[in-house]
């Protein structure tokens, strides 16, 4: 058994891994590294646990560690790299749930001391949290009390607003918003209440029924909360969503570590909060969106009719776009949701390879909300071999558009609109987004006519130097591939 | 329906309105196509590679017609071939019906419907049928090399062993597309270029074919919006202000272009003899507007002459039928474009849809009426520019107290921030015992340090960085493990499937992060 002071000690040593393991992923090669640091924090951490004072059940424990251990590394081999946004939703979903159980043991355990004590029982028949509750004093078991609920709470929101997003993500709940009659007025109201609800939990913190019913409604409401709130979020505000659901997963596990006095969790639960917290601020700046309009979700009201397009969208077939590659020097593709959707980062990939062995550049352009989570595009064209340093940034390439002779725009829509610059009325006015159009030429592969997700008509569609290249994104870029010579 | 293409009788022109590329195109429209033998010719199409193209060949013009339901061509008909319609028959050529209204009552007499190709409207979505457009392109272009062919010099400046040749100054006055065409031929030949509109909006077009905007300050400038794009006759100072500006340049310049032409009306005169004068010897002005008179005085239409003081002016007329070839293709595209339009199902079977801007505004007779001019199309040709608003310039100064103002309003916003987040802070100390606060250091120390963290990672790994960051989250299984061993079996079903899922989280979370990452590689 591993004294108390060691386990604190591999407790450093496990957060200083895990800020490593984060700083690491400023660059792709340092990242290889870092997530071995991330491993061996983890590593430490559960082994001096385990071995810490406190801990029994061992059979079940082992037993528990073990299948999770086989589940998780079923679906990490498993997963498409395309439903890499379902799989981080579920996975926050977990985090959320072992927070709420988690509480409700802490309230279970408090209760249980509490009825020791006023029996005049000592300290002895208690082991781990149970033995360290016992000896906190008044005030610190309302602080624990608080910490409780703030811990469920968050976790319960997180839970069901991730198997929500989950849902959506995974295209097994509809994608558009949907909410109850009242609306944000019911999220509201449910909030109130819970907050009622905390206050009697604190005031009959001695009777056991009570608070335990109090905490266990409070959940309920919670859970209901995420739920709501997610369902009335749009699929396209998903990066925001899951990188939000990311934040509360951490400060979820933040407020289980003030309640078992647990400064690792604490750390680590700040350090995955913060950084949710600003994945969802970058994805709100990149659509030039207020955080809280996106979670209240729709677009923003408009404030006049939108300016109206001239001009008409021109079809055009594989042949053209070949011969248009074949002439061009330089390409760049602008990928999106659609690319996902058709599965065609392979095709891409192909005809990327293709081009670029006949001495041609090509680049892609991503936009920071292309894709349904932050880094999405990144992660497919990785899988399909793309070379990371062909793949570049907005910021990085918005000025290279003047000088471009193809752009090849697959499966993306708002991002390279450009009423978001010309139209103030537009809803997405503002937002900044990829100048496609100033390239000579731009093709537009596309499933067919319509404004796509978000319901804004897009006026590239309808400039002279724009062909619209209809089909289901793999089977045009395949198609593509032998006319490349 | 059955398309067929005559030869064309008109002295001298060498196109044709069908070639074999855009017959295979019309017979994927469902049309059966039909060509006079020999038609294409002169273009470089010859019979066999129209039969190849599945195209039936006729002997004579007269079968031609009868066998025919859409006849399409490029010169306006003569009265002979206007002899051979007949009701129920198409005709789509250039017409020009507002010069020709006797032909034009000709036309309605046989009872045929007319598509006049120059009457296309000018918006965008008839851009792909406008023939006047193709063929101006082509005499802008062809400008350039008859100007070539006629002028002594290289048109790039070339330092050589032998010695300097200083590069040709080349003006084209009007740029339309035939002017845009001549600029982007002789920029491109290597001369220096300059080149005058009187619609100011088309400066910055010229600008990107790498010519010199010649600037006419002069209040009262047209907006050829309102005219459809066209040019509109101008005031007499403007124009007086304008031949001032030529006179200047004439003596500097080599070639000239003329292509300016207003909708309807003889070609204005902009080169004056006295310019002509003033022009160096072996200097060349190409006069395309000389089927309509001619923007230069001495301009003789279909002919090539020399001035007194050695200066050539082009006056043919025929620049696009000099290049037969080329203008045949565009020109066939366009006829092509227009009976897709007639066809919208592709089933060969033509619909003369008269609500259509573009069909019924091209159509001048048609069910035995004239229905020439047409109503003023729905669609605006061009948008009206818009004024721009242009950035203001700050001054220095101006810079200078706008970022101190910057700065003041930052430190402000964090002082205050920091003023308030203190307080609550140490309001919280007030009743928070201390092993609270104890924790409450580390977590916000933790909050800290990952922000700064955060914000350096890379765009491109944002996926990696939820993945791990929902990896470490699963250390929420340190609090489940201090639980699993209590007394109360709830507790004990509740910690171990928190740390089964915790567990799930753990794995998996790293495991899909190194799949991501091994995927990331340099090219």
């Amino acid at each position: 058994m591993l004294s108390y002071g060691f386990v604190t000690a591999s407790y450093i040593a496990a957060s200083v891994l895990f800020i490593l393991s984060l700083g690491g992923l400023s660059g792709q090669e340092s990242a290889k590294r870092a997530v071995w640091y991330g491993i061996a924090g983890m590593a430490i951490a559960v082994f001096a646990t385990i071995f810490g004072p406190g801990i029994g059940n061992y059979w079940l424990l082992v037993l528990m560690v073990a299948a999770g251990s086989v589940i998780g590394y079923m679906v990490a081999k498993r997963v498409e790299m395309t439903e890499m946004p379902q799989l981080v939703a579920a996975l926050h979903s977990f985090v959320g749930l072992a927070a709420v159980f988690i509480g409700i043991n802490a309230e279970i355990e408090r209760l249980r001391v509490a009825a020791a004590r006023a029996a005049g029982e000592g300290a002895e028949q208690f082991a781990g949290f149970a033995a360290r509750v016992y000896d906190k004093t008044p005030i610190e078991i309302t602080f624990l009390q608080i910490e409780v609920v703030l811990g469920v709470f968050i976790g319960a929101v997180t839970f069901t607003g991730s198997v929500v997003a989950f849902g959506k993500l995974a295209g097994k709940v509809d994608g558009k918003p949907r909410q109850l009659p009242g609306g944000h007025m019911l999220n509201a109201g449910a909030a109130l209440l819970s907050f009622l609800l905390a206050v009697l939990y604190f005031l009959y913190s001695d009777n056991g029924f009570a608070s335990i019913t109090a905490l266990l409604l409070i959940t309920a409401l919670a859970l209901f909360i995420g739920y709501h709130l997610i369902m009335g979020i749009g699929g396209a505000d998903m990066p925001v969503v899951v990188s939000m659901l990311n934040s509360y997963s951490g400060w979820a596990a933040a407020a289980i570590g003030f309640t078992l006095g647990n400064d690792l969790l604490i750390v680590t639960g700040a350090l995955v909060g913060s950084s949710g917290a600003i994945l969802s601020y970058i994805m709100c700046k990149a659509m030039n969106r207020a955080f809280v309009s996106v979670i209240l979700g729709g677009f923003g009201g408009t404030s006049g009719p939108a300016m109206e397009i001239e001009g008409e969208q021109i079809a055009i077939d594989a042949d053209g776009v070949a011969t248009a590659l074949n002439e061009a020097d330089s390409v760049i593709i602008v990928p999106g949701y659609g690319m996902a959707v058709a599965q065609a980062q392979q095709s891409v990939s192909e005809l990327t390879r293709k081009l670029r062995a006949k001495g041609k550049e090509v680049r892609f352009a991503i936009h920071p909300v292309a894709g349904r989570l932050p880094g999405h595009m990144n992660v497919l064209l990785a899988e399909a071999r793309v070379p990371y340093d062909i793949v570049l940034e907005m910021d990085e390439i918005n000025e290279d558009f003047p000088d471009t002779d193809v752009v090849i725009v697959i499966g993306s829509n708002d991002i390279v609109n450009p009423a978001a610059q010309d139209d103030p009325n537009s809803p997405i006015a503002g937002m900044p987004v990829l100048e496609v159009w100033r390239a000579k030429q731009v093709f537009v592969s596309k499933r067919g006519q319509g404004t796509g997700y978000s319901g804004i008509e897009n006026p590239l569609f309808y400039k002279e130097n724009t062909r619209m290249f209809y089909g289901d994104a793999k089977k045009s870029i395949d198609a593509l591939l032998p006319m490349i010579d | 329906m059955k398309i067929g293409a005559p030869k064309e009788i008109f002295p001298g022109e060498n196109r044709v309105a069908m070639t074999p590329e855009s017959a295979a195109q019309l017979q994927k429209l469902g049309h059966e196509c039909l060509i006079e033998a020999g038609a294409g010719a002169a273009a470089g199409f010859d019979d066999d590679a129209y039969r190849a193209a599945g195209v039936t060949l006729v002997k004579g013009a007269k079968a031609l017609y009868e066998k025919t339901d859409i006849i399409v061509k490029v010169r306006e008909p003569k009265d002979t071939e206007l002899a051979r319609l007949s009701a129920g028959k198409t005709l789509i050529s250039f017409f020009w019906p507002a010069q020709n209204a006797e032909m034009l009552e000709k036309a309605r007499e046989t009872g045929a419907s007319v598509i006049a190709m120059d009457m296309v409207p000018r918006i965008s979505r008839a851009q792909k049928m406008d023939a006047l457009s193709s063929m101006a392109n082509i005499a802008g272009y062809r400008a350039v090399i008859e100007a070539g062919n006629n002028f002594g010099r290289f048109f790039t400046g070339q330092v050589t062993a032998a010695g300097k040749v200083p590069p040709a100054r080349v003006l084209v006055v009007g740029a339309g597309v035939a002017g845009l065409a001549a600029i982007g031929t002789a920029t491109s030949l290597g001369a220096i270029t300059m080149a005058f509109d009187v619609r100011p909006e088309v400066a910055e077009q010229i600008e990107s074919m790498g010519a010199e905007f010649v600037f006419l300050d002069f209040e009262d400038t047209q907006d050829g919006a309102a005219t459809g794009g066209y040019a509109a006759p101008s005031s007499p100072e403007f124009r007086e202000k304008q031949l001032e500006k030529f006179r200047e340049l004439a003596p500097d310049v080599d070639i000239v272009i003329t292509t300016a032409l207003i909708p309807g009306r003889p070609a204005p005169k902009l080169w004056t003899e006295d310019m002509v004068k003033m022009m160096k010897r072996g200097s060349v002005v190409v006069d395309l507007a000389a089927e309509k008179g001619g923007n230069c005085d001495l301009t003789k239409p279909d002919d090539k002459i020399v001035s007194d003081n050695g200066v050539t002016i082009i006056g043919y007329t025929d620049f696009p039928s000099r290049m037969a070839t080329q203008s045949s293709t565009l020109y066939s595209n366009n006829i092509r474009h227009m009976l897709a339009d007639l066809t919208p199902a592709k089933d060969g079977v033509v619909v003369h849809n008269m609500e259509d801007d573009v069909i019924r505004g091209a159509t001048v007779v048609h069910g035995g009426e004239i229905t020439f001019p047409p109503p003023p199309p729905k669609v605006q040709a061009i948008a009206a520019a818009k004024p721009k608003e242009k950035p203001k310039e700050l001054t220095a100064e101006e810079k200078r107290a706008r970022e101190v103002a910057a700065f003041r309003a930052q430190t402000k916003s964090q002082v205050t921030l920091l003023a308030v987040a203190t307080s609550a802070v140490l309001g919280l100390g007030l009743i928070a015992p201390a092993s609270f606060m104890q924790h409450f250091i580390v977590f916000v120390l933790a909050c800290f340090v990952g922000f700064q963290v955060i914000w350096n990672v890379s765009h491109s790994l944002h996926t990696p960085l939820m993945a791990v960051t929902n990896a470490i989250s699963g250390i929420i299984v340190v609090g489940a493990l201090l639980q699993v061993g209590s007394g109360n079996w709830l507790v004990v079903i509740l910690a171990a499937i928190s740390i089964l899922i915790a567990t799930i989280n753990i794995v998996g979370g790293f495991l899909v992060t190194r799949r991501m990452l091994a995927m990331f590689q340099k090219s």
